[in-house]
């Protein structure tokens, strides 16, 4: 069984971003770049698939420019067999990335397509769900367990509330949350071999798909800072501000 | 503006979450659909039709619908889709399943997560965890939005009953099964839509006292318990407790953290509270930048002088 990965590129989960002062977009200039958090829960469970004798081959495949190969260099030295880079300069909404991600899925016919729930800087998590219409198969958002049994994944999801467990028929599209697993420390002779792991590039015009989005971004403020609060003295403080809280809020 | 609002609701009740997005609907149009699917919801659709607001509701009734699987609801809102200008649900892990799947087979990309309404076409939503704002604009002819309940106030319900149609099932499409689920019932408000919230952090210690000193304080609150990521990883709560960027996000009127140090994925998840009012050891602890009343005081100490003194 092939699995297909789809991973982003983003500002490292410890960057705190800001907004440009002209309010045009986050201000990205210099800072840290990493792959997203969740997609690296879905390379790490495709690479245990393989592990476990489940999966024949993993193919990690992102969009972006060409400075995306880094995250999908850390995704071989996770464990990913080869990687697909569909290059292009310009920012993809959720649904043309979608159907990049529909494109290479024609191509290279994997049984189970794995992403993060949702990429940490936009936070849409749209893309998963819109694969798998467009694909008309089965999907499993915000999964903490994947098994593969009979032909099937049986799919424990992170709902409201609580979780709960489906079966899909294959091929299917599951997207990660961070409860899936804890992704592996990557030791040195694992970079190096990733280094030697093949690595595709595949221009977004061969593809044949739009860059044009019907979602434009106007303005990206930050929100406004809250007040400075108030430092209470003793307990008898606050069970006195909770008492008033609690009343008016009635 | 026509809106389609896909409803939610537990074997008995509408949530919550859908009232908001009732009120999100509200502000942007004046006719609201609402499209109830399900398997035996007569009772649902009439709670929906008694909420102030709604013009019709729409029910979906069918034993492919007993549970939620967007294989077998995208394709009815789908087809039901054209007929609006806006299809709109409530951001939970229910709408954030099916609303883009419903997009890529309407072949138009969609806006998550709006916290305000600006007009018909311009919203606000959060990027990078709550660190940004976007205002964006959508020119899709459909406009699909999931709302996040915290932006919009729950609608009441009207003493008017709007009427109520039933609509042709679009089938099992057997792509996906439901198995089980573990949903936790609870006697305490739901986490997202709670008023009060009292969240416990690592400092806790065990589930043991964990338990031993929110339950309590929740009880007398009538409050939601909440818990950061690090005390769920340890163990001392589950997982759906979670309040932050990856668990629920929650704007109470009162929220009480109770050993949180303050991560920013916790921040994300809590800072549009009306009042933050936080108890720590340490007094360097970054929950205190956030709150708008800080105690600095041994946790086993003050919590169960808290809960007496209320």
């Amino acid at each position: 069984m092939k699995v297909l990965v789809g991973v982003k590129r983003v500002v490292d989960h410890n960057v705190r971003v800001r907004a440009k002062a002209d309010g045009s977009g986050a201000d990205m200039a210099s800072a840290k770049m990493s792959i997203n958090p969740f997609d690296e829960n879905a390379v790490e469970e495709a690479v245990r698939l393989k592990e476990a004798g489940v999966a024949t081959e993993v193919v990690v495949v992102t969009t972006g420019a060409a400075n995306a190969q880094d995250v999908l260099r850390h995704a071989l030295a996770l464990g990913a067999d080869r990687a697909i880079l569909v290059e292009t300069a310009e920012h993809l909404s959720s649904l043309a990335t979608a159907k990049v991600l529909r494109e290479i899925t024609k191509r290279e016919a994997p049984q189970l397509i794995l992403m993060g729930k949702q990429a940490i800087d936009d936070d849409a998590a749209e893309v998963g769900q819109m694969l798998a219409a467009l694909l008309n198969v089965s999907q499993a958002t915000f999964a903490s367990t994947v098994k593969i049994i009979d032909g099937k994944a049986l799919v424990t999801r992170e709902i409201d509330g609580g979780q709960e467990t489906l079966e899909l028929s294959l091929p299917a599209v599951i997207t990660a949350d961070l409860r899936l697993n804890e992704p592996r420390y990557i030791k040195l002779p694992n970079l190096m071999m990733a280094k030697k792991k093949p690595l595709e590039t595949i221009a977004f015009a061969d593809l044949n798909l739009s860059t044009s989005s019907k979602v434009a971004t106007i303005h990206v403020a930050e929100p406004p800072a809250r007040a400075a609060g108030k430092m209470l003295n003793n307990v008898q403080e606050l069970i006195d501000v909770l008492q008033v809280q609690v009343q008016t809020n009635k | 503006m026509s809106i389609l609002l896909i409803a939610e609701f537990d074997q008995q009740t509408l949530k919550a979450a859908t009232r908001s997005a009732i009120t999100a609907a509200v502000q942007l149009g004046s006719k609201i659909d609402v499209l109830v699917i399900g398997y035996n919801v007569n009772a649902i659709a009439q709670q929906v039709a008694n909420v102030q607001g709604v013009t019709r509701v729409l029910v979906a009734d069918d034993a492919a619908y007993a549970k939620p699987l967007a294989e077998n609801f995208a394709p009815l809102v789908q087809n039901l889709s054209s007929n609006y200008s806006h299809v709109i649900a409530a951001a939970t892990s229910f709408g954030k399943n099916l609303l883009p799947r419903v997009a890529a087979l309407l072949d138009v990309d969609m806006v998550s997560e709006v916290t305000k309404i600006i007009d018909a076409s311009t919203y606000v939503r959060p990027l990078y965890a709550g660190n940004l704002n976007a205002t964006v604009q959508i020119s899709e002819t459909i406009k699909l939005l999931t709302v996040r309940p915290t932006g919009f106030t729950a609608a009441k319900d009207s003493e008017q009953s709007a009427p109520i149609e039933a609509i042709a099932s679009t089938g099992d499409k057997a792509l996906s099964r439901f198995v089980s689920e573990n949903i936790q019932v609870s006697e305490r408000p739901e986490l997202g839509t709670a008023s009060i919230i009292v969240t416990g952090g690592r400092s806790l210690g065990s589930a043991e006292k964990f338990e031993a000193l929110m339950s309590p304080l929740a009880s007398k609150l009538n409050a939601a318990i909440g818990a950061t990521r690090a005390a769920v990883d340890a163990g001392f709560a589950p997982n759906e407790w979670q309040v932050g960027q990856t668990g629920t996000v929650v704007a109470p009127d009162i929220y009480i953290a109770i050993g949180v140090s303050g991560a920013a994925q916790h921040i994300a998840g809590m800072k549009e509270s009306r009042m933050i009012i936080a108890i720590n050891q340490d007094p360097d602890a970054q929950i205190f930048q956030w709150s708008d009343y800080g105690l600095v005081a041994d946790l086993f100490d003050v919590l169960p002088k808290i809960s007496a003194g209320l």
